[in-house]
C-alpha cells in the first residue's frame, strides 16, 4: 500500500514507568502486588468538574452517561493518598530527576517552573477522577530528523481488574509521557521511532520493565480520515500493524460514506420505538432479559453496517461501541440477523413492525430501563449520521484489542480536560540542576563498547545492553568476572533453564556472582553452573548448592581420581591411545560431579594417558 | 496564554491545556483574552417540593477556582449549587442566604450569631429545613453553638465536604444530597451530616453536640464520641432511617437566644505545663481545661485555678480523652481541684464546653446555677449515662 500518497501521518505517545524507591506523590512503594492479595475495599462515583475555564470536558461527558460506582482494592503498600483520601505529597524528586535526564537525552529543553496538572479521566481508573501530570521539557529530536515534542511526568493509573473494579497498587507509579511530532509516513516508521524510544529509556537503568511498565499509544490519520489515538498497545511487534489496520478502517469508513450517499441513505430517526412487546416470546437470552427493547430504521444501510472495516470489527461494532457507553451490551442489527437466538420469523415481524424496506438495516438495542435504551439508541444515532457526514471517520479515543484492531472508547479530549493540581507546588528547574543531569550511555554505545573491550560478538552485546541482567554484567566485570563467561551463563544458560521450567527469577543476582567466583577460583566447573542455578531456583542457597553439587575437589584428589580410572582401564587405552581421551573423560567429569572445570580434568587425563601410552 | 503569576514565573497556559512557568521578561502581549461571561444556567425549581434554606458560609460546596481572575468563584445562588449538584432539584426548592465566604478556622463567636438569627428568620418564615454549608475545620464547633442558640422545630443540618468540590471524586454532590434529605425529613435537631465510611454509600447524621473531626482529610472524619450517630441517610437512594432518640421535627417550638459570652477559653494540659500560662486568663469569665484523663492537672496548677475561680472565672475541667466522662473524685489531686473550686464537665467534649460556656455565661448571670447548668443536658450534650463508648 502506498502510505504516502494516502496522507498517512503518525505520531506516538510512549508511556515508561519508572522504576523509583517511591510513587509520585506519596511515599508507597511501586510495587504491584497480586489482586488476591488486597486487604481493603472501598466504593466511590464520579462526576465530570468543570473546567477551569468553565466547560464540561467532551470526553469526560460520554463516560458520565451511565452512573457508574466504582470498585477499588487496597493494599498494605498503598495509603489514602491513592483512596484519595489525603492531599499529596511534593513530587518524587527521584522519579523528576529521571524525567530530566531523559530531556537531556533527547537534546530537550526544560520547563523553567513545572506545574503539575490534574488531567480529567473519570472512567474509574483514578480515584480522584483525574491524573496528575506535570510537562516537564519540549522540543527533542530523533534520529532521521523525528521530534519529540513533549515529555511528561504523570502519575500511572489504577489497573482494571475487571469491569468496574481497580487495584490500587499500580496507580501513582511515576511515568513518563514523550510525546513525538507527527512525524512518521509509514507503518514501519512508527515502529522504528517506537523501538528506538524505548531503547533510549531503558539506557538510563532506571526504567521498570516487564509486560505492561511501557504502553504506546499511536496517533494516526489519512489526509481524507481523521486523527484517531488508539491507548495501550503493549506489544512493539504489534505496533505497524494497528498503523496498518487503522489506514484500513478509515477507507473502509470513506468508502461506506460513499455508498452510502450513492444509495440517497439517510438517518431521519431522532428517537427509537419500543419494540418490547414483540420479543415477549423469543428465544433470544439477551433480548428476554431486557426491561426495554427500542428500534431504529436507518434507510439505506443494510448490509453496510455488517460489512467489515478491520479484522472482526464492522460499522455495526462501532455502533455498538458508541450504545455501551449507556451501559448496555451492545447492539443487534438485522445484518447480522436471524442469530443469538433470533428467529427469521422475529426479523420479518420487526421489519415489517418498523416498515423497513429491503435496503434498510433495523438496529436493536435492548436496556434494563427506558432511560437507558433511549440513550444507546440515541447514540446509535449519533454514530450513524457521524457515517453519513463529511467526516465520517470521527475523532477518537479508541483502545487496542488484542488482535491489532480498535474499539472506540470515548472522543479525543480537549484542553477543557486540564485544571491545575492546587495541592501540588510548582517546582523550578534552573540552570544549576539542568547543567548537572548527567546523560548515561546509550545501549547501542554500550553494546558497541563491549564488542571492542570484551570480544563479544555484535548479536550478543546487542542482547546483553537490552537485558534486565546489564547491571549484573557490568558488576560481574568490575568484579574481575570473566566477560564471556557472564555473558554465556546471562544469555545462553539461563534461557536454557527458563526453557526446562525453572523459575529463574528466584535467582538473586548475588549467586550469580558467587557462581562465577567459584567458578573463577576453581571452585565449581562452568558445567555445573545450570545445576546450581536449578538447586537456588527450587529454594537451596548458594552455599547448599556448591557443596551439593560442586563439592571442593583438590588437585591431588582429582589426579588420584584420574590415576584410578585408567588403571582400571589400562587395556581400553592401550588399544585407544590418545583416542581414550573423550570417553575417559565423561567418566571422570561423573566422578567428580561437576565440581572440577572440565578443561583441568582435561588437561590431567591427557598428561596421564601420554603417561601410560608413551613407550618407557 | 498568560494565566497569572506565581513566585515571580509568568504561567502561561499551553494549547494543550498544561500550565508551565516562564521567566515573565519572555512573554510579550499579543492580545488580552476577552473577558468570559460567567456561566448562567437558568433552574428551574420544583415548587410542589418542600422549601430549604441553604446558608453558605464559605464552605467549598459549589465553588471553584477562576484562574483568570485568581479568585473562588463567590457567586452563591440556588443556580450556583443546583447546577453544580443537579440531584438536589429532586429533593427541594431552595433559598438561599449568603451569610458569608469565610475559610471556617476564620469563623467567630460573632459570626455565629449572625447565622443563628438567619437559621431563625428562615425557619420563621417557613422552611421545612435550613441547610448550613460550613468548612469542615470548626463546623462541630459552629453546629454545637447553633445547638444552643436555636431551638428548632426542624432540621439543621450542617454539610460540607472533605475533598474539594473541584474534583469529580468530591464527597461535596453526596454530602449535599443526603444534607438535604435529611433536611426534608423527620429530624427536629441540629446535626451534621457527613460521609459514614470512606464508601460513597452512607452519610451519617450526627447530633450537634456530639460531633468532632476525627481525621484531617478523610470523608468519614465526622464522628460522634461516645454515642452512636442519630441517623443515616442511604446513597443514592436517599433513604433516611432515625436513630429512636433523634429529636423529631415539630418536638420543640421554635426560639432564638442569641447571647453569647465570648470572654471564655480553652487550654489543654500538658505535662510540665507552667502556671504563668493560666495567668493570662484572669479576668475571662469562663475557662475550659482540657484535662488529662479523668480530668485532672498537675498539682502545682491548682493554686492558679483557684485563685482564677474565687476572682470569677467559671473553670470547667474535660478530658483529653475524649471518650468517658470526668470524675474528680478519684485520685487527690482531682479532689483538690474540686476544692479550689473546678467544676467537674462531665462526658462534654471539650469544644463542647466552651461553646456551652460561651452561651450560658451569656444567658445566667448566677454563678451558681450557671455552674449547675454546665452539668444538665440542654441540648444533647451531655449524657446521664456513659454508654459503652469508643
Amino acid at each position: 500500500m502506498d502510505y504516502k500518497a494516502l496522507g498517512l501521518v503518525a505520531g506516538i505517545e510512549i508511556h515508561q514507568q519508572l522504576d523509583t524507591k517511591e510513587k509520585l506523590f506519596c511515599h508507597c512503594p511501586t510495587t504491584v502486588r497480586e489482586t488476591k492479595e488486597h486487604n481493603g475495599e472501598f466504593s466511590r462515583y464520579l462526576r465530570a468538574t468543570v473546567s477551569e475555564m468553565g466547560e464540561i470536558d467532551r470526553a469526560a461527558r460520554e463516560e458520565m452517561k451511565h452512573d457508574r460506582k466504582f470498585l477499588y482494592y487496597a493494599y498494605d503498600t498503598t495509603c489514602l493518598v491513592e483512596n484519595d483520601e489525603e492531599p499529596p505529597a511534593p513530587v518524587n524528586d527521584e522519579a523528576l530527576s529521571v524525567c530530566l535526564t531523559i530531556g537531556k537525552m533527547f537534546g530537550m529543553t526544560p520547563v523553567p517552573q513545572v506545574h503539575t496538572m490534574r488531567k480529567l479521566v473519570i472512567d474509574g481508573s483514578n480515584t480522584s477522577g483525574f491524573q496528575r501530570t506535570a510537562l516537564v521539557a519540549f522540543n527533542g529530536s530523533l534520529p532521521n530528523g523525528g521530534q519529540i515534542e513533549t515529555i511528561c511526568l504523570e502519575e500511572e493509573a489504577a489497573q482494571r481488574v475487571k469491569d468496574e473494579v481497580f487495584s490500587l497498587d499500580r496507580l501513582g507509579i511515576p511515568l513518563v509521557e514523550i510525546t513525538t511530532s507527527p512525524c512518521m509516513h509509514t507503518p514501519e516508521d512508527v515502529q522504528k521511532y517506537a523501538e528506538y524510544i524505548g531503547m533510549v529509556l531503558r539506557s538510563t537503568g532506571k526504567v521498570k520493565r516487564g509486560l505492561g511498565t511501557i504502553r504506546q499509544d499511536v496517533n494516526i490519520s489519512i489526509a481524507a480520515g481523521a486523527r484517531v489515538e488508539i491507548k495501550g498497545v503493549q506489544e512493539l511487534d504489534l505496533i505497524a500493524e494497528v498503523v496498518r489496520r487503522e489506514v484500513q478502517r478509515q477507507q473502509s469508513l470513506l468508502a461506506i460514506r460513499d455508498e452510502l450517499r450513492k444509495r440517497g441513505a439517510c438517518v431521519d430517526a431522532t428517537t427509537g420505538v419500543d419494540v418490547t412487546g414483540l420479543f415477549k416470546e423469543t428465544k433470544s437470552t439477551v433480548l428476554k432479559k431486557a426491561k426495554k427493547i427500542h428500534a431504529i430504521v436507518l434507510k439505506g444501510f443494510a448490509g453496510l453496517v455488517g460489512r467489515e472495516i478491520q479484522p472482526e470489527r464492522r460499522l455495526g461494532s462501532e455502533m455498538s461501541d458508541y450504545a455501551k457507553k449507556c451501559g448496555v451490551g451492545g447492539i443487534f442489527h438485522t445484518d447480522e440477523l436471524p442469530a443469538y437466538g433470533v428467529t427469521e420469523e422475529e426479523v420479518r415481524y420487526l421489519r415489517s413492525h418498523m416498515h423497513a424496506a429491503e435496503q434498510d438495516c433495523v438496529i436493536l438495542v435492548a436496556g434494563a430501563n427506558e432511560k437507558q435504551a433511549a440513550c444507546a439508541i440515541s447514540q446509535v444515532i449519533t454514530r450513524a449520521r457521524l457515517a453519513l457526514s463529511d467526516k465520517p471517520v470521527p475523532e477518537e479515543t479508541r483502545k487496542m484489542l488484542e488482535s491489532g484492531s480498535t474499539a472506540y472508547m470515548r472522543p479525543l479530549p480537549g484542553a477543557a480536560r486540564m485544571y491545575p493540581e492546587t495541592d501540588v507546588l510548582p517546582v523550578l528547574i534552573d540552570d544549576a540542576r539542568w547543567d548537572a543531569v548527567v546523560i548515561p550511555e546509550l545501549l547501542t554505545a554500550k553494546a558497541d563498547r563491549f564488542v571492542t573491550a570484551f570480544g563479544i560478538e555484535r548479536n550478543y552485546a546487542l542482547q546483553l545492553a537490552a537485558s534486565e541482567k546489564l547491571p549484573l554484567f557490568e558488576q560481574a566485570v568490575k568484579e574481575g568476572i570473566k566477560p564471556k563467561l557472564a555473558t554465556f551463563t546471562i544469555l545462553s544458560t539461563t534461557t536454557e533453564l527458563r526453557r526446562d521450567g525453572v523459575d529463574i527469577s528466584k535467582i538473586p543476582d548475588q549467586a550469580y556472582l558467587d557462581t562465577w567466583h567459584a567458578v573463577d577460583s576453581g571452585k565449581a566447573a562452568r558445567e555445573a553452573i545450570p545445576e546450581i542455578f536449578r538447586s537456588i531456583a527450587e529454594g537451596s542457597s548458594f552455599s547448599d548448592a556448591i557443596s551439593k553439587l560442586a563439592p571442593a575437589v583438590s588437585r591431588e584428589e582429582l589426579e588420584a581420581i584420574v590415576k584410578k580410572i585408567i588403571a582400571d582401564r589400562s587395556d581400553f587405552i592401550a588399544q585407544k591411545g590418545k583416542a581414550a581421551l573423550g570417553p575417559l573423560m565423561g567418566l571422570v567429569m561423573a566422578e567428580v560431579r561437576g565440581s572440577v572445570d572440565g578443561k583441568v580434568v582435561s588437561e590431567i587425563l591427557k598428561k596421564e594417558i601420554e603417561t601410560v601410552t608413551t613407550p618407557k | 496564554m498568560y494565566i497569572t503569576g506565581r513566585d515571580g514565573m509568568a504561567v502561561v497556559k499551553l494549547d494543550s491545556g498544561y500550565n508551565i512557568g516562564v521567566p515573565p521578561a519572555s512573554c510579550t502581549l499579543t492580545e488580552r483574552a476577552a473577558p468570559v461571561p460567567p456561566m448562567q444556567t437558568d433552574v428551574v425549581q420544583n415548587k410542589n417540593l418542600p422549601t430549604l434554606a441553604i446558608v453558605s458560609t464559605g464552605g467549598t460546596i459549589a465553588s471553584r477556582i477562576d484562574y483568570r481572575t485568581g479568585s473562588v468563584t463567590s457567586q452563591f445562588n440556588a443556580n450556583d449549587i443546583l447546577t453544580a449538584i443537579p440531584e438536589l432539584k429532586e429533593i427541594a426548592n431552595y433559598r438561599t442566604i449568603p451569610l458569608a465566604t469565610i475559610l471556617s478556622e476564620n469563623m467567630t463567636p460573632a459570626i455565629w450569631q449572625e447565622l443563628a438569627r438567619a437559621i431563625y428568620a428562615e425557619i420563621k418564615n417557613g422552611a421545612k429545613g435550613v441547610i448550613v454549608t460550613h468548612g469542615t475545620d470548626t463546623m462541630a464547633y459552629s453546629a454545637a453553638a447553633i445547638s444552643f442558640m436555636v431551638d428548632t422545630p426542624v432540621p439543621i443540618v450542617f454539610v460540607g465536604s472533605q475533598r474539594s468540590a473541584d474534583r469529580p471524586s468530591s464527597d461535596n454532590a453526596m454530602n449535599a444530597a443526603c444534607a438535604a434529605a435529611a433536611a426534608t425529613s423527620d429530624l427536629g435537631e441540629v446535626a451534621v451530616v457527613m460521609h459514614a465510611t470512606t464508601n460513597d454509600d452512607t452519610c451519617a447524621i450526627h447530633r450537634g453536640t456530639r460531633v468532632r473531626k476525627m481525621h484531617t482529610s478523610r470523608r468519614d472524619a465526622f464522628r460522634s464520641l461516645g454515642v452512636d450517630h442519630i441517623g443515616e441517610i442511604e446513597f443514592p437512594s436517599r433513604k433516611v432511617t432515625l436513630a429512636d432518640d433523634a429529636v423529631r421535627r415539630g418536638t420543640r417550638s421554635l426560639a432564638l437566644h442569641d447571647a453569647l459570652d465570648p470572654r471564655c477559653a480553652l487550654v489543654q494540659f500538658y505535662p510540665g505545663m507552667s502556671p504563668d500560662i493560666l495567668k493570662a486568663y484572669e479576668g475571662y469569665h469562663g475557662l475550659v481545661i482540657a484535662g488529662t484523663g479523668l480530668g485532672h492537672t498537675s498539682t502545682t496548677l491548682i493554686p492558679q485555678l483557684k485563685h482564677l475561680a474565687a476572682s470569677g472565672t467559671l473553670v470547667i475541667m474535660t478530658s483529653q480523652c475524649m471518650n468517658g466522662r470526668v470524675c474528680d473524685r478519684v485520685y487527690d489531686t482531682g479532689r483538690d481541684l474540686i476544692s479550689a473550686g473546678v467544676i467537674e464537665g462531665g462526658d462534654l467534649l471539650p469544644e463542647v464546653a466552651l461553646v456551652k460556656l460561651m452561651w450560658v455565661l451569656a444567658n445566667e448571670m448566677d454563678r451558681k446555677k450557671a455552674a449547675a447548668m454546665m452539668q444538665d443536658d440542654l441540648k444533647g450534650e451531655c449524657m446521664r449515662r456513659s454508654a459503652h463508648g469508643l
